[in-house]
C-alpha cells in the first residue's frame, strides 16, 4: 500500500474523478509552487470505486471556486494543524476565464489570439456554459 | 442602451419606443432632416453585405450626419492583422458611432469591450444581426398593426437561418404568437431554439409542416428564407421538396388576402419573381423599413432629440 505523510497545513483536493487529477494540476498552475505536492491516482473509494487526490502541503492562492466549473462533486479541505478547519462546498462559478477553450471555429477567439477564453453560466440547473463571444456551448 | 449586439438586449418597451420613433420619422421625415449634424457614423464592414451597409449608410445621411468606414477587410487594416479592439479604438477617435459587420462571431461584443461609444452589431457571422430583427417587427408592426395575436409562418431554412432564430425569440415575448414553421425534415428549427425560446411560454405555440401549400391559408404573415441544396443531404429529398418551398402565384391563390410575405433578402429563386407584383409582397417595403428603423437606433444610440 502506498503511503503519503499526511497534510500539516495546506490544502487537499479530495474526490476528483479518477484521472482528472492531472487536468486540476495543469489548471491550478500547482507546477508553480515550490512546495510538496502529492497526486495521488486511482485511490480505492467507497462513493465512487475509483478518485484521485492532490494534497499540497502549503496555502495557495489560487482561486479554488474554478474547480466547482470543472467537477462540482470535487471537495476541498483547508487543513491547519494536521486538521481540517474549512471544508469547501462547491457551486458553478458565474464566469470562467482561461479555463477552458472555445472550440468554435467561427469564433473571434478563434483568429484573435489575444482574448481571454470567457465562459458564462447560462443555465445552472443543467451546468451548462457558453462562450461571452459566440454563445457556444463551453466542453468540458 | 449602451451598445446594441444582441436583438434580445432591448426590452419590449425599448422595442416599443424604438418603433414610435420610426413611425415619427416615416411621418414627418422633414423632421429628422438634421439632427444628426456634425455627428459621424463608421461603418466597418469586415466583409462586404452592400445591402445593410447601404441601409445604414442612408440612415445617417437622412438624419444629417455624416458617414465613414470601410467595406471589406482588404480595404482595411485588419488586412494587416490589426485586432478587432484596436481597430475600433482608432475608429472611436474620429466617429460618434460605429455599425460593424464581421465574419466571426461575438467580434462586435469585442468590439464593445474596448470603447466608450456606441457599437452596432450589424452581423457577426452566424451569430446575430439585430437590426434585420427591428426591420422585421417595424414591418409587422406597420403592415399588420400589431405585433401579438398573429399566426407566422417561416418557410425554408430553419436550421441555420440566424434571421429567424433572432424573430422567433423576439417575438416569443408578445402574447398570442402561433408560429408555423415550413421546412424538410434535415432543416428544422433546432432543438435548442425550442427549449430556450418555445418551451414552457405561454405566449406562443408552434407546429411544424413540410410542405408550404399545407398550411400557407392560415398565416398572417409568411416570412420566407433561401432553401440551399448543399443542405440537402441527398438529391431525392432536394428534388422532392425543393418546388414546395419556392413562393409562386399558384400557392399566393390559396393565401389570405392581408397575409403579407417578408424576406430578409436577397432571394434568389424561393419566391418566384411573378410574386413582386401581388399587393401583398413586401419584402422591398420590408428593406425601406430597415432604413427607417436604423434611423431610428441610431438617434436613439446618440442621444439626440428632433
Amino acid at each position: 500500500m502506498l503511503s503519503i505523510d499526511s497534510v500539516e497545513r495546506g490544502v487537499v483536493i479530495d474526490h476528483i474523478k479518477a484521472g482528472k487529477a492531472m487536468s486540476i494540476y495543469n489548471y491550478l498552475g500547482l507546477d508553480k509552487l515550490d512546495c510538496a505536492v502529492a497526486i495521488i491516482k486511482n485511490v480505492k473509494s467507497n462513493r465512487m470505486g475509483k478518485k484521485d487526490i492532490i494534497k499540497i502541503e502549503n496555502e495557495i492562492e489560487t482561486d479554488l471556486e474554478m474547480l466547482g466549473f470543472i467537477d462540482p462533486n470535487i471537495t476541498v479541505n483547508i487543513i491547519d494543524g494536521g486538521k481540517i478547519i474549512e471544508k469547501m462546498n462547491l457551486t458553478l462559478p458565474k464566469r470562467v476565464v482561461n479555463i477552458v477553450k472555445c472550440k468554435n471555429p467561427r469564433c473571434i477567439t478563434s483568429v484573435e489570439q489575444e482574448l481571454p477564453h470567457v465562459f458564462n453560466l447560462t443555465d445552472a440547473e443543467r451546468g451548462i456554459y457558453r462562450c461571452a463571444y459566440c454563445e457556444q456551448q463551453a466542453e468540458r | 442602451m449602451k451598445h446594441l449586439l444582441d436583438p434580445m438586449d432591448i426590452s419590449v418597451g425599448e422595442i416599443d419606443e424604438l418603433l414610435d420613433l420610426a413611425d415619427n420619422i416615416i411621418a414627418n421625415p422633414e423632421r429628422y432632416q438634421e439632427v444628426c449634424r456634425h455627428k459621424k457614423l463608421a461603418t466597418l464592414f469586415f466583409e462586404p453585405s452592400t445591402r445593410t451597409r447601404l441601409s445604414f449608410e442612408a440612415a445617417m445621411h437622412e438624419l444629417g450626419g455624416d458617414v465613414i468606414g470601410f467595406a471589406g477587410a482588404d480595404n482595411s487594416s485588419a488586412s494587416k492583422g490589426e485586432s478587432v479592439a484596436d481597430t475600433v479604438r482608432t475608429v472611436e477617435c474620429y466617429a460618434d458611432i460605429i455599425a460593424m459587420r464581421h465574419p466571426k462571431e461575438g467580434a462586435a461584443t469585442v468590439a464593445s469591450q474596448n470603447v466608450d461609444i456606441p457599437i452596432i452589431n450589424a452581423g457577426d457571422g452566424g451569430h446575430q444581426h439585430p437590426t434585420q430583427t427591428l426591420t422585421d417587427l417595424l414591418t409587422i408592426r406597420s403592415l399588420k398593426g400589431r405585433l401579438d395575436h398573429l399566426t407566422i409562418g417561416m418557410c425554408g431554412d430553419l436550421k441555420f437561418g440566424r434571421t429567424v432564430h433572432s424573430l422567433i425569440r423576439a417575438l416569443s415575448r408578445y402574447s398570442n404568437i402561433k408560429f408555423v414553421f415550413i421546412s424538410p425534415k434535415e432543416l428544422k428549427v433546432p432543438r435548442y431554439v425550442k427549449e430556450d425560446v418555445l418551451k414552457n411560454n405561454e405566449n406562443v405555440t408552434y407546429v411544424q409542416y413540410e410542405r408550404l401549400e399545407e398550411i400557407i391559408s392560415d398565416l398572417d404573415i409568411l416570412y420566407m428564407t433561401r432553401v440551399q441544396r448543399e443542405r440537402f443531404f441527398n438529391e431525392e429529398d432536394y428534388i422532392r421538396l425543393r418546388d414546395s418551398y419556392i413562393l409562386d402565384a399558384e400557392k399566393m391563390k390559396l393565401a389570405k388576402d392581408d397575409m403579407i410575405v417578408m424576406h430578409p433578402l436577397p432571394r434568389v429563386n424561393e419566391i418566384s419573381v411573378e410574386v413582386d407584383k401581388d399587393p401583398r409582397a413586401v419584402y422591398f417595403k420590408q428593406a425601406l423599413f430597415g432604413k427607417y428603423v436604423r434611423m431610428a437606433l441610431i438617434m436613439t444610440m446618440l442621444g439626440v432629440n428632433a
